[in-house]
């Protein structure tokens, strides 16, 4: 267990990386409660919204959700953010759980004509992840997950209590999370662990399997989804992150880093978010030092790990825009070579 | 956590067994619950010499790394070469198929191995786990 922005949680049930694996070839199960879950609603939620973010809330339909960030007004990035449309006059915004007490600080400021509640305290978040997830939910839950699309949720019952399901999470597989009452966590999480007993055979190790921090961290490595405090952070702006897309100039309404974004917009990005793969077995790990062949420091690894699902040593890493390839990385004191890969590292649509 | 009884230990987490002139060594089972999974082992190389309490290779888990030290004095003879295509042996497995490298030590007149100071009784190396918590 470990202590993590004043929650108490699992970096490991059992074994990380059998738990990494476990989510890429059939399923694992995550407690998510330390997550910030603040309720945008009232008539003019969607406008108040569209004014907070950089995305462009109010053009969701309802049952759908759109991954966006809070910015600073020079454009640095407050805290990266999931929005749900739950109805039409009520948004779900997912924060990270370090990051809840700003974004929820910085909504009641931008959200003046809305109503901003923080309900962390009363919302458990339990995640289902992995190409079985559908199956195994879909026994124990009266929505029909088929339907469903990526990005979009709906109301529902799990294992009997009143739940919010979506098909999201954040670790490049299919998957589903479940916003519920705290008290009603346990139950599900145990409904779903009898599910897949049920539908996979008990004891199976390619089951159902809890999953802690350490798993979710590499999962999301691998399918190259930044992390907050790492490739984010109030020093960036979502164009350094490769995620310019979540940046919706093109939305009428006037919103907070609108016009830092536009001109960082314009004028390209300071530094590039790219992957590394290292042909060490040593493993890149953040604030590494990343160098050009000539011997200069030309950026920093901010996640690196041994890839379970790849089995070679990935990073993501920033480096100075016009940098010349190739990179090494120095891991404490020598300098191991690395070659510049697409992001992201994993993508299960291209697995065969 | 298993403390097998005939072995050494180190404050460092290490365990040694001795057999005869030669030393095998690895970290413990204590050590490697609280590392995680380890990715990777890197080891002396064969016929490097090895100084007591100084590093001579790492060890890499998922969330850290650590330096492996050298319990004995003497000449590298052996690394665990199963390591490099599956460290994960080292979590399996830790006082066997997890083993890290072995050690030519010197035997003194009396035929009896010369182990430096400093090394811990089962007994010893217990009490410093239950106070680590």
């Amino acid at each position: 267990m470990t202590d993590f922005a004043g929650w108490l949680m699992p970096l490991r049930y059992k074994s990380e990386t059998a738990e990494h694996n476990a989510v890429r070839s059939s399923a694992g199960l995550f407690d998510l409660s330390h997550m910030g879950e603040i309720a945008v609603t009232g008539p003019g939620a969607g406008a108040a919204l569209d004014y907070a973010v950089c995305g462009w809330p109010s053009a969701l339909v309802p049952g759908r959700a759109r991954y966006t960030m809070l910015c600073a007004e020079d454009g640095g990035v407050l805290d990266d953010l999931v929005i749900y449309r739950q109805e039409p006059d009520r948004f779900l915004v997912v924060a990270n759980a370090a990051n809840t007490a700003v974004v929820l600080a910085e909504l009641r400021k931008r959200c003046s004509r809305a109503e901003v509640q923080d309900e962390t305290a009363a919302t458990g978040l339990i995640a289902i992840q992995g190409p079985n997830a559908a199956g195994i939910l879909s026994t124990v839950t009266d929505l029909d997950l088929a339907g469903m699309r990526y990005y979009a949720g709906a109301y529902g019952t799990v294992a009997g209590p009143r739940v919010w399901v979506a098909r999201t999470g954040y670790t490049g597989e299919d998957g589903f999370e479940i916003f519920c009452a705290p008290q009603d966590c346990e139950q599900i999480w145990m409904a779903l662990t009898q599910a897949s007993e049920t539908l996979l055979g008990p004891g199976d190790p390619a089951g159902l399997v809890p999953a802690g921090l350490a798993a979710r961290d590499t999962l999301r490595l691998e399918a190259g989804m930044p992390l907050y405090g790492n490739e984010l952070g109030r020093n960036v702006t979502p164009y350094e992150a490769g995620l310019g897309r979540v940046v919706r100039l093109d939305k009428p309404a006037d919103f907070v880093g609108r016009k830092a974004l536009a001109a960082r917009s314009e004028e390209g990005p300071r530094q590039l978010l790219i992957g590394l793969v290292a042909r060490s077995r040593r493993v890149p790990r953040h604030d590494y030092p990343v160098m050009s062949q000539t011997g200069q420091r030309v950026g920093v690894v901010t996640s690196g790990a041994r890839s379970p699902t790849l089995r070679t040593s990935i990073a993501m890493a920033y480096v100075e825009t016009g940098a010349a390839t190739p990179f090494g990385i120095d891991i404490r004191g020598s300098i191991e070579p690395a070659e510049v890969t697409e992001l992201p590292f994993y993508d299960r649509s291209k697995q065969g | 956590m298993s403390v097998p009884a005939e072995l050494h230990y180190t404050e460092e987490h290490e365990w040694v067994a001795i057999d005869g002139d030669t030393a095998s060594i690895g970290i413990t089972d204590y050590a490697a619950q609280s590392l995680g999974d380890v990715v990777y082992v890197s080891l002396p190389a064969v016929g490097s010499a090895v100084t007591a309490g100084e590093p001579c290779g790492e060890v890499e888990s998922t969330k850290s790394v650590s330096d492996l030290y050298s319990p004995v004095d003497g000449e590298v003879t052996e690394v665990n070469e199963e390591l490099d295509d599956d460290p994960g042996l080292v979590n399996a497995e830790p006082y066997g198929a997890g083993w890290m490298f072995r050690v030519r030590v010197a035997v003194g007149s009396d035929g009896e191995t010369a182990l430096p100071p400093g090394l811990l009784t089962p007994v010893e190396y217990e009490e410093l786990i239950k106070s680590a918590g």
